[in-house]
């Protein structure tokens, strides 16, 4: 996909609500048929860059272009309905005095009666709700609304499709499949598309590649696997999920750790780093009867979680590492950690067990500032 | 020193700043223009304390003003009472009950709304004065004689506190109804499961929670008990309204009917900022599709019976019996109803309220979308004066818009004839202007209301939406938002034409010389004891005035869809 043109290109795009920075100094480009997903905590600026690109806001710095034509740049600003684009908003905004075939022939009014007819139909048929063209949007639920809104934005077959936080109003189990639906029908459009999501997983879910953005800056892009596989920064391994922490100084090359010393990936003699390890990073195995292990823990309780299964570690009076524990989070005079460990692995509470690290879900970086 | 200053502006206060530069965009600064122009009423009114106080305030203020001061807290207290008691339990009972007929209570309840309180000031004592059915009745009966037996006086501070409670009780009904179906249902329940009987539940956690709802309903009942005129004119019961109309038109003393005004806006703000701080920040918005039936308790037997009374007895001293009174003695003079006279009195009451209310819904239109376009301090400014209107007495805004309208007559027409020789005369004050002008002062807010309202069901993304969809701004207009607030323009129209309709100081005040109207002819002949013959041009007032509570009885439908 590298190699085509961008469908959709973002460069150097900064944006100010009066003094406040909200979007600083993005650049992004995503190929037609690509979808890639922006990754934040919220109020990161995900949703005003989106608004960006859909021209809802007029670009004060930098330049957004679409098939390689500029449509947004300080003093050049194409209005959202002559730029192409869908877009999916996170209330759906589905008109309520339309139905659902009116809804979606909204944006068809340069095709002609029979053409739009066959178009929304099509488009409908596509999402799964060719039988709903004379409802009226309330008539729906929550999901329905979902479909019929992203048919909405499909329907004029758009070259860059945004989607602001769609699945977010739908409960657990409905997420799942209208989120398989959804990326179904999104690879099956050529549309250059743009997701914006808070959940990661999510982004996993649906992203050929990931935007991990914060306070306004891309922070990480990349594939999944990468961003996952090598963080840039401990923000960008901490949003995955819950790591383990450890704190402590570089000696020879490796940060000492309770389980044994990790490269220090470069960083400088002396200095403080954080260890960030994944819960599935640690191997844990039986000790057997009279063997030693380098590194053991004490099962504090232990969950199955229906795939994988989470263990409580407690890791006290085992070489003394306790004091290198930041007070606040561990238990008082020991380190508390969490394994991960997929299937069904249900150690009892008190049993010891010998804890492996797998180097490659380990993380080094240079100590944060301590939070005042 | 600014220098210094603009150094330490940072963060939110500089956006404050920077929004607080002159608007440029249009929106704002109509709405700026607009606003302005509707407070100079209240501006002048205001300004007149800081006239120098005449020989004839001075008497004012030693005689007719403790007694006006007395009489308007007697007023404040008795219907404040009578309509928080009518209103709560009429609230609780149909919300929170069921028995037969509930639903239809629901929206019968909102009826006397329809009954200006002068009307059924009028109509009560043509039932209840000693010429009146009912003592004629007692005294056929009974065969009594004039000084046999005591009956109430009607026309008096007890009967006007009755007749306003009869018709205001509406306003906290409506309101705590409304904090009643939003309530969390869970707290209910959590009280219940705590152990507290439904009766406990209801004073220590439903009552509480819709404390806010029943202040502003009786805050703005209120405002409505001091506005009112022509009640207290004709039961005698002296109060700012009535003291102003004597000192402008009887004593001829414009500035001393000012300087009262002032002092009858200063309670008026007073109720005007508790109904504000009642309500806090708090907006309505549908914003959940979710909907939860609330537990309703089943009354049976003789509390079903007693429920059944409770509400219709408000529902048939506020409307049935003095609605059937207007219709019977209509008919005992159709062909004096019937007659020109009365069709020349209903064309002008329909034109002055058409095109204030057109005119009211043209101007409400740009103040809208300034505060949805442009939302910042000063539209919201702007909305607020208007808002201000509303709780403004017709009275006050009469001599408001008279003073500065008179002298800029007299200005003008002086100038006319000391360089043209020819003289203007009145174009503002003796003409339609001055009243129209007073109509929008007065209900602009009603017609901004309702418009926001509408402009409310058009979301941010739905704009959004159908601009990424290919629809220009004007498409937008034209295939969404018409569509979704067209409705709302009408009822805002709709609104403002019945309250019209209805005012009386502000057009006995304005009205052009012989101009008159329904509601004029209505209180002229109240006045001059004709009181069958008030009857058609008071029930045309009423019948118009069943429009409101129409669209409102249909807003409440949907704001219970369960109960559809």
């Amino acid at each position: 996909m590298a190699d085509r043109r961008p469908g959709l290109s973002i460069a150097g795009v900064t944006h100010r609500f009066d003094v406040l920075t909200v979007v600083e100094d993005v650049t992004l480009s995503i190929a037609p048929g690509e979808l890639v997903c922006l990754v934040g905590p919220s109020g990161c600026g995900k949703t005003t860059l989106l608004r960006l690109v859909a021209g809802l806001e007029e670009v004060q710095q930098g330049a957004i272009a679409i098939d390689g034509t500029t449509v947004g740049a300080p003093g050049r600003h194409v209005p959202p309905e002559a730029r192409g684009i869908g877009m999916m908003f996170q209330d759906y905004a589905l008109f309520p005095h339309l139905t659902i075939a009116d809804n979606v022939g909204f944006g068809l009014v340069k095709s002609d009666g029979k053409a739009r007819l066959e178009r929304v139909r099509a488009t409908l048929h596509q999402v799964g709700m060719e039988a709903y063209t004379d409802v009226y949007p309330h008539q729906l639920s929550g999901g329905q609304q979902q479909r019929v809104a992203l048919a909405r934005a499909l329907a004029p077959q758009p070259r860059v499709m945004l989607l602001d936080e769609p699945f977010s109003g739908l409960d657990a189990r409905l997420r799942e499949q209208v989120r398989d639906d959804t990326l179904h029908v999104l690879k099956h459009s050529d549309a250059a598309t743009l997701m914006v999501t808070h959940d990661p997983e999510e982004a996993m879910f649906m992203a050929d590649r990931l935007a991990i953005m914060r306070a306004g800056q891309i922070v990480q892009a990349g594939r999944p696997v990468e961003v996952y596989g090598r963080p840039a920064s401990a923000f960008v391994a901490q949003f995955f999920g819950q790591v383990n922490q450890v704190r402590g100084y570089v000696s020879g090359g490796a940060v000492r750790t309770p389980f044994g010393p990790v490269t220090a990936n470069g960083l400088v003699e002396g200095a403080a780093a954080d260890v960030l390890i994944r819960p599935e990073a640690l191997r844990l195995s039986p000790i057997a009867d009279g063997g030693e292990a380098e590194c053991a823990g004490k099962v504090l309780a232990s969950r199955l979680l229906g795939r994988s299964s989470w263990i409580h570690l407690c890791l006290g009076g085992q070489g003394g590492h306790g004091e290198e524990n930041e007070p606040a989070e561990g238990e008082v005079g020991h380190l508390h950690f969490h394994a991960r460990v997929h299937g069904r692995f249900l150690p009892a509470e008190g049993e010891v067990l010998a804890i492996q690290l797998d180097s490659a879900q380990v993380f080094v970086f240079p100590a944060a500032a301590p939070k005042s | 020193m600014k220098r210094l200053d603009t150094t330490f502006v940072q963060g939110p206060t500089a956006r404050v700043w920077s929004r607080l530069r002159p608007p440029h965009d249009p929106w704002t600064l109509s709405a700026l223009v607009i606003a302005l122009a509707l407070s100079v009423p209240v501006v002048v009114v205001l300004a007149s304390i800081l006239a120098p106080a005449s020989d004839i305030w001075r008497h004012l203020a030693t005689t007719v003003l403790p007694n006006y001061v007395a009489n308007s807290l007697w007023l404040m207290l008795g219907v404040g009472i009578g309509v928080t008691l009518v209103g709560v339990a009429t609230a609780w009972l149909v919300t929170m009950t069921e028995f037969p007929g509930v639903r239809w209570f629901d929206w019968l309840l909102l009826l006397p709304l329809a009954f200006p309180a002068y009307v059924i000031g009028y109509t009560y004592t043509g039932l209840l004065d000693f010429a009146g059915p009912v003592q004629t009745t007692l005294r056929a009966l009974f065969g009594w004689s004039k000084s046999d037996y005591w009956f109430p006086e009607i026309r008096s501070l007890g009967g006007a506190i009755a007749m306003l409670v009869f018709v205001l009780y509406p306003y906290v009904y409506l309101l705590t109804r409304a904090a009643f179906i939003n309530q969390s249902v869970c707290a209910l329940e959590v009280s219940r499961t705590l152990g507290r009987g439904p009766w406990r539940s209801f004073f220590t956690v439903a009552l509480p929670l819709a404390r806010p709802a029943i202040v502003a309903g009786l805050a703005l009942a209120l405002m409505e008990t001091l506005s009112d005129f022509g009640t207290m004119q004709y039961f005698a019961v002296d109060t700012f309204t009535t003291g102003i109309y004597r000192t402008w038109l009887g004593l001829g003393e414009p500035i001393a009917a000012a300087q009262l005004a002032a002092i009858l806006l200063l309670f008026v703000f007073a109720l005007f900022w508790i109904e504000r701080w009642s309500r806090g920040d708090r907006r309505f918005h549908h914003t959940s599709a979710y909907y939860r039936r609330l537990p309703t308790r089943h009354l049976a037997g003789g509390r079903a019976l007693l429920a059944f009374a409770g509400c219709a007895l408000p529902v048939l001293l506020g409307f049935v019996v003095p609605a059937i009174a207007l219709v019977v003695w209509t008919a005992d003079n159709i062909e004096l109803a019937l007659s020109t006279p009365f069709f020349e009195l209903a064309r002008h009451s329909v034109v002055l309220a058409a095109v204030s209310a057109v005119l009211a819904v043209l101007i409400a239109l740009p103040i809208a979308y300034g505060l949805r376009l442009h939302p910042g301090p000063l539209t919201s400014f702007a909305a607020r004066i208007v808002g201000l209107g509303y709780a403004v007495p017709g009275a006050v805004i009469a001599v408001g818009v008279m003073l500065p309208f008179t002298w800029i007559d007299t200005r003008v027409d002086g100038l006319m004839r000391v360089t043209f020789g020819v003289s203007t005369g009145l174009v503002l004050s003796g003409t339609l202007v001055a009243v129209i002008f007073g109509y929008l002062v007065r209900f602009l807010s009603v017609a901004l209301n309702a418009t926001e309202a509408g402009l409310a069901k058009v979301t941010r993304n739905m704009d959004g939406a159908a601009r990424t969809l290919g629809a220009g701004p004007t498409e937008t207009i034209a295939r969404v938002h018409a569509p979704l607030v067209g409705g709302s323009l009408v009822a805002a129209g709709a609104l403002v034409f019945v309250e019209v309709l209805k005012e009386l100081p502000a057009t006995l005040l304005m009205r052009p010389f012989n101009f008159d109207t329904l509601a004029v002819r209505t209180y002229q002949l109240a006045s001059d004891e004709r009181l069958a013959e008030a009857a058609a041009p008071a029930l045309a007032i009423v019948i118009a005035g069943i429009v409101p509570v129409v669209l409102l009885s249909r807003a409440l439908t949907r704001s219970r869809p369960g109960h559809g």
